[in-house]
């Protein structure tokens, strides 16, 4: 039999394109933005190789990280954004029970309690439960309202905002609290809070930032004080962005060349391979690398907007704007950071930086994004 | 008003959220532009600036100590040695807890307050991080096994080789070679920084410290690139330091043997000089203290101990001493008088045992009661005559003395290459009034004719006078180190007393040979026997004014206020090889005591360098105990500055 003829006899249309998208989309699978995670884990493996010191264990470890990570995207994109949403509150819910679970017992080291042991499972952070339980908590809240929502939906929303991310920032964990915040006031904003009162709220944020110095911990303090001048103690905490920043600069335009950066072959960098990651990129790939690094980001983000906006429910919409917002306030509070533009917080590079758990949550994230994509065409059909 | 309809508007979502993802969009890319602006800031901008700081991460320059140079005797024998030592070293960074590991190291070995201080400062002046700063010299085998035992305990711990200065003549050579010591604060102002940065001694005395410059060499460098925690990766580029020069002093060893030995019940001085190159043979102070204690770091107790010596080990009498020099000078006296025409050799006194001035109840009394009848010059050197020389210097006057004293460096530094040379004091009228505001009384020429009063010189001044008298008039500076042809080219000390009777010379060097080898010569027991004529003058330099009227009775005065015994003289006194000052402090007699030592040094001197050039290959006996190993410890001592070098 020849080719041709099997052709013919198929069900479908004969294109091989619309054959193939319908496959994807019958497994829920999103080909642009695998395309984008894609190449960004490969270049992340390569990155961790030299950051690692050419450890190639750290670099299976990762790959396989990522492997988990593609499954559970998966697995994530075949629940349906309708399930999702009834599940959002009982999560939401979980995940409150957990932190206060955290609070009376949890572990954790450097005088911060972030860790729970639980028997029967490994050990985890609840926080990074709430980093989807959150926006979809308050997608949830704002999507059974009319919208753009009036000034009250608004303010009940930042209540549900606020209990969780309080939580964690008592741990304390302030760069988590301040990304999930920002998790859910995306939400609000994409669900069409009025611009007049984002000035306000932002005005009285920006007269409450005094007081805030009060409430944080000696060493959030320190982080601070540090960001706004690491050469003031430059062989204590200063050490950190001094050396990134000397990474990064004199990595140049071209760079030094992959496995070729003194910064952090010969240890000056701390934290070369999880949270600091990209100033090694940046010391052997040089600005064109960076540049090449945040256009990949972009394509991802701009995917991720792109999914947001062809949703068909109010839901689906808000949680997926959320999660590709929240992914690049990653990337940039990340780069900020290491370049010495932001206070350091503990935020991963995302796909980049080394650790298990960051990657899985990530790409349950991109799971969500994919089913809301896949389960519209099927749902409009 | 009719109330808001609650009916979700779908297509009205979707516009308000399609208007927000582009401005979210837009948002996205300005702070992807701030991220790329921040990138071009750092990586192009500021690339310079950034590359220099990781190129300074990577890369040190680590200092390599040069090898202290040897100092040796005329004959080779060591002086100064370097020796194999171990030091403890501390990397704060490796250490979990830096207080706590300085008390656990000193439970284990003593560690002084001193040890601390000097850690401490080093530790704040490190140039990179997991840089080890040594906390205690010398360690002992038996510290060096009880910090290898408690390694484990001990992070950050380590044990290195380094050199340490040894001298194998201990007290022999304290007053001359000196010794090193750690470098102390002031020091570090004055030193060059660079040339330091991996020396932690320096010459604190002595040739030690006066030739601190040639012996300590040049500091050598590695630039080696070290990862952040210190650990050396590679080493990228090397300068090797260069040695310090090896310093061959004019010195005998022996002759500083016997010397010291004859001295060994006394407080004392010899200074032997070859007059011919001005090279210092002996140079001796005693009592004298063992060197190696101080390079070490002296404990607070053998500190004392030697400093509140009535003895007073630590004073350099050979160069600081400051000595009436007693009836020492009249051969210079009488050079003096004969040059300005107040007396020649036919001219005779009538000494009745003192003289008067005129209008001075005061009498100035010769050492002998009876006096010594008639006297001309000749005589008056070769017994000594007091009252000759009274009225010589009075007829002379104070400031024509001084000014041809002066010629021969009295009250002037000789310029011995050693530190801390005092000027002494050859009076003269305008001194007085400067100093003392009170003119010039006539009575003081007389004490200065015979060297009492206020005239002081060192032992080293007297050698060297003593020297340029042998020489008939051509001056030397005393020297200890040979520096070879170039110091002769540097140094020529053209310098020549002129007398305007040239006869004078040998007519004096004649009687100060009849001082020795005559029946009424003053030193005529240490002259007899003598293979070769000696010229000499003895001294007896009082040390408690004794009142008019009154005697001098050795056995009743404290040992302490007894007179000072000296010597000078030089010999064979036709052909001066030796030319020496022995002051031998409340040793009595200079003809009794201090004489028979210079006979002994002369003898040792003339009669074993005349054997010596007999044998082509001379033989050398071992001087101390260990010098016969000194080769062998020499020998490693400079394989391993090969390795690590922190003298």
């Amino acid at each position: 039999m020849r080719q041709s003829d099997f052709i013919r006899r198929l069900p479908f249309d004969g294109s091989p394109a619309s054959r193939r998208i319908s496959l994807f989309n019958a497994i829920h699978f999103d080909l642009p933005l695998a395309i984008g995670i894609f190449l960004l884990c490969l270049l992340g493996l390569f990155v961790v190789y030299s950051a690692s010191n050419g450890n190639i264990a750290t670099v299976y470890r990762q790959a396989t990280y990522m492997g988990i990570g593609g499954v559970v995207m998966m697995l994530a994109a075949q629940i349906s954004p309708r399930t999702l949403e009834r599940w959002s509150p009982w999560l939401f819910g979980l995940g409150i029970l957990l932190l206060l679970a955290v609070l009376v017992m949890g572990s954790g080291a450097k005088g911060a309690q972030r860790w729970l042991d639980l028997p029967g499972l490994p050990r985890f952070q609840p926080s990074e439960v709430m980093k989807l339980a959150v926006p979809m908590m308050v997608a949830w809240f704002l999507a059974k309202r009319i919208l753009p929502p009036s000034t009250r939906p608004v303010l009940t929303a930042f209540t549900i905002l606020a209990f969780p991310v309080f939580l964690i920032a008592k741990q304390p964990d302030l760069g988590t609290a301040i990304l999930i915040g920002a998790s859910g006031l995306f939400v609000i904003f994409l669900a069409g809070m009025s611009y007049r009162l984002i000035i306000f709220v932002a005005s009285c944020g920006a007269l409450a930032a005094p007081a805030l110095w009060y409430t944080m911990h000696e060493y959030q303090r320190q982080r601070v004080l540090t960001f706004l001048s690491p050469e003031r103690d430059p062989l204590g905490s200063g050490w950190n962005i001094i050396q990134s920043k000397t990474a990064i600069g004199s990595g140049g335009f071209f760079g030094k060349g992959w496995l070729a950066g003194t910064q952090s072959r010969l240890d000056f960098l701390p934290e070369s391979s999880t949270d600091f990651i990209i100033a090694v990129y940046a010391e052997e790939f040089g600005m064109l690398g960076v540049t090449g690094l945040l256009v990949l980001y972009l394509y991802i983000v701009g995917r991720g907007l792109y999914i947001s906006s062809q949703a068909q429910d109010s839901f689906s919409r808000l949680i997926a704007g959320s999660i590709t917002l929240t992914f690049f306030i990653y990337v940039f509070v990340n780069i900020g950071m290491v370049s010495g533009l932001l206070p350091v917080v503990g935020v991963p590079l995302p796909l980049v930086s080394v650790g298990g758990t960051s990657i899985v949550t990530l790409m349950t994230g991109f799971g969500i994004l994919m089913s809301i994509h896949t389960h519209r065409k099927w749902l409009s059909q | 008003m009719p109330t808001q309809l609650s009916i979700k508007d779908n297509s009205r979502e979707i516009r308000v959220h399609k208007n927000r993802a582009a401005f979210a969009m837009a948002g996205i890319f300005l702070l992807a532009l701030v991220l790329l602006s921040r990138m071009i800031y750092l990586q192009i901008i500021q690339h310079e600036h950034h590359i220099t700081q990781s190129e300074k991460n990577r890369v040190h320059l680590e200092a390599i100590a040069p090898t202290r140079g040897l100092v040796y005797d005329r004959n080779g024998i060591l002086l100064a040695d370097n020796q194999p030592s171990y030091s403890v070293r501390i990397i704060k960074e490796r250490t979990k807890n830096l207080d706590h590991t300085l008390q656990q190291l000193a439970q284990l070995i003593p560690i002084t307050d001193d040890d601390l201080k000097h850690f401490q400062k080093k530790i704040k002046q490190r140039r990179r991080p997991y840089e080890a700063v040594p906390l205690r010299f010398h360690l002992t085998e038996e510290e060096i096994a009880r910090i290898a035992v408690n390694n484990h305990a001990l992070p950050g711990v380590e044990i290195a080789a380094d050199l340490k200065r040894f001298y194998p003549q201990k007290n022999l050579s304290a007053h001359v070679v000196g010794y090193v010591g750690r470098i102390n604060e002031s020091e570090l102002k004055k030193l060059d920084p660079t040339q330091y940065s991996a020396t932690h001694y320096i010459g604190k005395l002595g040739v030690e410290k006066y030739y601190e410059s040639l012996l300590h060499g040049d500091v050598g460098y590695q630039e080696i690139e070290t990862n952040a925690h210190g650990r050396i990766m590679r080493v990228l580029n090397q300068q090797d330091p260069v040695p310090g020069k090896n310093l061959h002093l004019y010195l005998d060893a022996k002759l500083q043997k016997l010397a010291t030995d004859l001295l060994a019940d006394y407080r004392g001085a010899i200074v032997a000089i070859d007059p011919n190159t001005g090279g210092v043979l002996a140079f001796v102070s005693t009592p004298a203290y063992d060197p190696n204690l101080f390079v070490i770091g002296i404990s607070t107790k053998n500190y004392s101990a030697l400093r509140d010596s009535p003895d007073r080990p630590l004073f350099n009498r050979a160069l600081n001493g400051q000595y009436p020099p007693g009836s020492t000078i009249k051969p210079f006296v009488g050079l003096a008088g004969l040059e300005h025409n107040i007396t020649n050799w036919q001219y005779t006194i009538s000494d009745p045992g003192w003289y008067q001035l005129e209008n001075d109840e005061r009498f100035y009394r010769d050492w002998k009661r009876q006096g010594h009848g008639h006297v001309n010059l000749s005589k008056a050197i070769i017994e000594s005559c007091d009252t000759y020389f009274y009225e010589l210097s009075f007829n002379l006057g104070i400031d024509r003395l001084h000014d041809f004293m002066q010629q021969f460096g009295f009250g002037k530094r000789t310029h011995i290459d050693l530190p801390g040379e005092p000027q002494a004091l050859m009076p003269s009228s305008e001194w007085k009034k400067r100093t003392k505001g009170v003119p010039w009384f006539p009575g003081e020429t007389l004490n200065a004719g015979i060297g009492q009063g206020f005239m002081l010189a060192t032992p080293l001044q007297l050698a060297t006078a003593t020297a340029i008298l042998a020489n008939k008039g051509k001056v030397i500076t005393p020297k200890l180190a040979d520096l070879g042809f170039e110091q002769n080219q540097a140094d020529p000390d053209s310098r020549h007393i002129n007398l305007k009777t040239p006869s004078n010379w040998d007519a004096m060097i004649s009687s100060m040979t009849k001082v020795m080898h005559s029946f009424n010569g003053t030193a005529r027991s240490s002259g007899a026997g003598a293979k070769y004529k000696i010229a000499g003058k003895t001294g007896t330099a009082q040390v408690l004014g004794i009142r008019q009227g009154e005697r001098y009775e050795a056995e009743k005065i404290a040992e302490r206020h007894r007179d000072h015994a000296l010597f000078v003289g030089f010999a064979p006194a036709n052909n001066p090889q030796i030319a020496l000052a022995v002051i031998v402090e409340n040793g009595g007699g200079g003809g009794s005591t201090a004489a028979p030592m210079a006979r002994e040094i002369f003898d040792a001197y003339l009669l074993s360098a005349a054997t010596e050039e007999k044998s082509t290959a001379p033989e050398m006996p071992p001087l101390a105990n260990n010098s016969g190993q000194t080769d062998t410890i020499t020998a490693s001592a400079n394989d391993l500055s090969q390795i690590t070098s922190r003298m």
